[in-house]
């Protein structure tokens, strides 16, 4: 037994703590921050996400049946529906990724501990559960193993395997039916955004219901204010890069403003923001630090692209209301060519001065 | 005989050499189109390996690139005229990829590599067995394709209904040309690790 299934002990040895055992040979610092801490700050910076989607469930749930719920009552319901989306992420992720971590006889990496719990967090509360096996077990597989496991991957696997749902089974992840949990058939729950990109400005909810998140959606997506808490703890403890952030929303803002001006949509520019998965995107998922682009201008042009890609995916495609998820995916795979640019630029620049 | 079998597998155009991918996405989408694209460059490839074998003395070097396009686009026109007179629908269907038949690599390839230097038997044997090594990819991509994107094989439902009644759906990716790259990309992975490991040395 030993040796054989080193990599999944080793995993568990070291997953929530530090082994006793120190490096062995020549110099080699060890920060106290490793992958393991870093993805765990990452989760840490969800759960207030997480909490409020739980209770928005319920509450979208009870909402459309026709009687207000008790807060206790509505974050019970979200938990029992989260709950199985969460066991079968990890099992189909893990799987894979023990799998692979034996055959390359590797340490299994901690990577997947934040996809498997962003992968539940964007998805759509009913959507059935083998769906999301076989969307979790492809995204790690296409996305992460086959070009070398966690670091080497150039695509964000949990979008991937949300792209991967949207484009194989789009009739559970769009369409006004499946955003609220076991709602009642005449009540219609198109998330706003849908609704508005579709020719129906009257749906258009407050800006305060927006930026508060009681407004059906995916689990993690809807409610602002946890959103920037998450934001708060990734930028305090530096896991997450400002420079990102700050553009793919200041690129966001300009487009909608652009688009709201020239008549494209009705909705606000700080409304465009607060809608769908923007926020949740700039925060989770664009600050990936392995698909995000490395150099500092790099970040900015990254950033600035997917904030600009984001809206205008949402504005002029109105088949794509999602625009973030494939904005983001998009400037995944020129993230390497970003960084080469300016590296390259520098060097030229660089050279020039010398001589 | 040996070296004819080449093509099979450890020489296979698709998967080693990489040929011809581009109509190997196009017209897999379904069993039906994909299996006459295959009999249709198998046809080609044949007859035009035969035909610039038999006349490979009499081609001067400098222009047996404009020789070998004219007899193979001899032969696209004739599958092409086939096909929409008798197999009208299947024609719609793959439109403009028989028609692209004359620019394939594969057999051009073939006749450079292999007819200008052969006598015309084992010319013909080389292009039959090259078509066939294009078809059995082109069939085995197409037959998971069809089957997990349209629930069906050969347009006949496969999938029983009772399956969809208990929430099984068809997935919609298939249909689309990425994953027929991903598709073709797991085979040479399959084959890469299972078959001969030579190529990863």
């Amino acid at each position: 037994m030993p040796k054989k299934f080193n990599a999944l002990l080793d995993a568990m040895d070291t997953f929530l703590r530090t082994p006793a055992t120190v490096t062995e040979g020549r110099c080699h610092v060890r920060d106290a921050v490793d992958m393991k801490r870093i993805m765990i700050t990452v989760m840490i910076a969800l759960c207030p996400a997480l909490f409020f989607g739980w209770w928005n469930v319920g509450y979208q749930h009870f909402l459309s049946m026709g009687y207000a719920p008790t807060v206790l009552g509505a974050a019970w319901y979200g938990f029992l529906k989260w709950l199985p989306l969460v066991i079968v992420t990890y099992v189909s992720g893990l799987g894979v990724e023990v799998l692979f971590s034996q055959i390359r006889k590797e340490e299994v990496a901690e990577g997947f501990f934040v996809t498997g719990f962003i992968i539940p967090m964007i998805m759509p509360p009913d959507v059935p559960l083998w769906i999301v096996a076989l969307a979790t077990a492809f995204a790690v597989l296409f996305g992460k193993e086959v070009f070398g496991g966690t670091g080497y991957n150039f695509l964000n696997p949990a979008l991937l395997a949300r792209a991967f749902v949207f484009f194989a089974y789009p009739s559970v992840i769009s369409g006004d039916k499946v955003w609220i949990s076991a709602g009642a058939d005449a009540v219609t729950g198109a998330t706003p955004l849908a609704l508005v990109m579709n020719g129906h400005p009257e749906a258009l909810p407050s800006t305060w219901e927006l930026f508060l998140g009681t407004i059906p959606g995916c689990i993690g997506e809807t409610c602002k204010i946890a959103i920037l808490i998450g934001a708060a703890i990734l930028l305090f403890t530096q896991v997450a890069d400002w420079r990102i952030m700050l553009t793919v929303v200041a690129g966001g803002y300009a487009t909608a403003l652009i688009c709201n001006l020239a008549g494209l949509c009705p909705a606000a520019a700080h409304q465009q923001l607060l809608m769908g998965g923007f926020l949740f995107g700039a925060v989770f998922m664009a600050t990936d630090p392995v698909t995000a682009a490395h150099t500092r201008t790099g970040k900015y042009i990254y950033g600035l692209l997917i904030g600009v890609l984001a809206i205008l995916i949402r504005t002029l495609n109105k088949g794509y209301p999602e625009g973030m998820m494939l904005a983001i995916l998009l400037m995944n795979i020129f993230a390497p060519l970003i960084d080469y640019c300016v590296i390259q630029t520098n060097v030229k620049r660089r050279r020039r001065v010398k001589t | 005989m040996k070296k004819y079998l080449g093509p099979l597998s450890k020489d296979n155009p698709i998967l080693v050499q990489t040929l011809g991918v581009c109509s190997a996405l196009a017209v897999t989408a379904q069993l039906k189109p994909a299996v006459v694209m295959a009999l249709s460059v198998t046809v080609v490839c044949a007859c035009s390996n035969f035909i610039i074998s038999l006349i490979r003395n009499t081609i001067p070097p400098r222009i047996r690139i404009i020789v070998q396009l004219l007899v193979v686009s001899f032969f696209v026109i004739l599958v092409d005229q086939m096909l929409q007179a008798y197999l009208y629908d299947v024609s719609k269907m793959l439109s403009v990829f028989v028609g692209l038949i004359i620019t394939n690599c594969i057999v051009m390839g073939r006749l450079e590599a292999f007819a200008l230097s052969h006598k015309p038997l084992p010319s013909l044997m080389d292009g039959v067995m090259n078509g066939v090594g294009y078809g059995l990819v082109l069939v085995v991509v197409a037959f998971f394709r069809e089957l997990l994107g349209s629930g069906t094989l050969w347009n006949h439902p496969v999938v029983p209904q009772s399956w969809y009644a208990a929430g099984y759906l068809n997935n919609g990716l298939m249909i689309l040309p990425p994953m027929a790259l991903i598709l073709v990309g797991s085979i040479i992975w399959v084959k890469n690790g299972v078959g001969d490991g030579k190529l990863r040395n």
